[in-house]
């Protein structure tokens, strides 16, 4: 019995000190890392906002003029707060970049980033997330293919809502031969997100609620 | 005598004990990213780089655990450097981090790994261990990156597509079209695919297998006809 008792014991110190060690180890590199990881991940999310709103379009910083992207609303379908974030000019709101989530992809849900100008045309959509079939429904990736371009420069006029599809449900986009489905969910999540756009026009071009923005007032002021 | 070892270890590592064509071991990351060249390199190098530091650790502390415990111990050292090598590719390879997703930190689960823990390193001095590591990692990134080839031609028709987001930007002009207008082939991008070429790939190594022990049994037969001493030892069927 003492020898178990003492077997015990001294596996159980043995297994303690493998945990502070690889627990010293993990905290080590974490805290290594942790710095470079967050510029990463907010230089990955700016690279995809500044694709479709290029540097010289706006002069502000966009990760730092934002306003919550509301969870659970019926347009949006996000699953988790996120951001949306607004391009100004001379401290007027030129474009907004709205977070959406399209639910229905082939292999799950895929995240998106949809720009609305102030006169309610697409800017450009972005994928940021998604599982989609490699070599097939991943075409909507603009790493992959440049399908998500013609999105650009249509609103809920161009074409008429009832032509928000995709060619094969006798709308206006091109499917991907291979894939309707991704195609499919990611023009309904844009067409959405236009809808949510204008319902809410007034709170996404607001101007002045930043400190960017009143800095900025005079200059509208002066301006023609 | 000891460079023996070092050529055994090759040979098991990368032909004889395949992990992936022999063990039948680490299938479920074999399986579900190899649709592409890309995906295969990216997990089959970071592998590389967990069973090299595991195998090592687990050397090192090989005479401090008891048997009792060894095996849970074996799992705290994979599960930290996993773990570190996450938290390192998304330092400086984020790109890369994005695209192996939650395969990264499967790699804890890829049975690989605790078996050379288990099965070599835990009883084998530092280097041959570590480089034991090497060889088996190797083995399993090699077959990776040839099932990612063959499913991405046949699927595709391609070769070596978006290989920038591994080698930065120069790299976007590797891709090589094999068929102008290929219809792509669903099957063999989807995990049935994966199946099916692993299933070939398996069966061509047997082939090759059994047509170097035929040629070699023919060899080992030859000088001996006529000889008296043939008729006293051996089996003859």
């Amino acid at each position: 019995m003492k020898v178990l008792g003492q077997s015990i014991t001294r596996n159980g110190l043995v297994l303690s000190a493998f945990a502070v060690a690889t627990a010293v180890l993990i905290a080590g590199t974490y805290l290594q890392t942790r710095e470079r990881i967050a510029a990463e991940q907010r230089a990955a999310e700016e690279r995809a906002l500044l694709e479709i709103v290029p540097r010289e379009a706006h002069d502000n910083s966009l990760l730092d003029d934002t306003l919550p992207a509301p969870v659970g609303e019926d347009k949006l379908k996000l699953a988790e707060p996120r951001s949306i974030y607004r391009a100004r000019r001379d401290g007027r709101v030129e474009t907004v970049l709205v977070p959406a989530r399209a639910p229905d992809g082939y292999s799950g849900a895929i995240d998106l980033v949809v720009g609305v100008d102030r006169d309610g045309t697409v800017a450009g959509v972005r994928v940021l997330e998604h599982r989609e079939t490699p070599g097939l429904g991943d075409k909507v990736d603009r790493r992959k293919s440049d399908w998500i371009d013609d999105f650009a420069g249509r609103s809920l006029q161009n074409p008429a809502p009832a032509q928000w599809k995709v060619r094969k449900d006798k709308g206006v986009f091109d499917q991907f031969t291979g894939a309707t489905i991704t195609p499919r969910a990611v023009v309904a999540a844009t067409r959405r997100t236009l809808e949510y756009v204008k319902a809410n026009e007034a709170t996404l071009f607001a101007g002045g609620t930043t400190p960017a923005a009143a800095e900025a007032a005079p200059a509208v002021e002066s301006g023609p | 005598m000891s460079e023996h070892v070092y050529r055994d270890l090759s040979l098991n590592g990368l032909w004889k004990n395949n992990p992936a064509l022999v063990q039948l071991l680490g299938l479920c990351p074999l399986l579900a990213v190899t649709a592409s060249v890309v995906n295969a390199l990216g997990l089959a190098a970071a592998t590389l780089f967990v069973l090299v530091c595991s195998n090592t650790a687990v050397s090192l502390i090989r005479n401090v655990v008891s048997d009792a415990v060894r095996l849970p111990a074996f799992v705290m050292i994979i599960a930290s450097a996993v773990t570190c090598t996450e938290l390192l590719m998304q330092a400086y390879a984020y790109e890369l981090y994005q695209i192996l997703g939650i395969f990264l930190p499967l790699i804890t689960t890829n049975c690989v790994i605790l078996g050379r823990a288990d099965g070599y390193a835990s009883r084998n001095p530092l280097g041959r261990s570590a480089f034991d590591g090497a060889m088996m990692g190797l083995g399993f990134g090699v077959v990776l990156v040839l099932l990612g080839a063959l499913r991405e031609i046949f699927g595709t028709g391609a070769l070596f597509a978006d290989m920038d987001l591994l080698f930065g930007p120069a790299a976007a002009s590797w891709k090589i079209v094999l068929v102008e207008g290929y219809q792509p082939f669903l099957l063999a991008i989807l995990p049935p695919g994966a199946f099916i070429f692993t299933g070939l790939l398996i069966a061509l190594k047997n082939r090759i297998d059994s047509g170097i022990e035929r040629r070699a049994a023919a060899r080992r037969e030859a000088p001996v006809r006529g000889s008296k001493r043939v008729r006293v030892t051996g089996t003859i069927s």
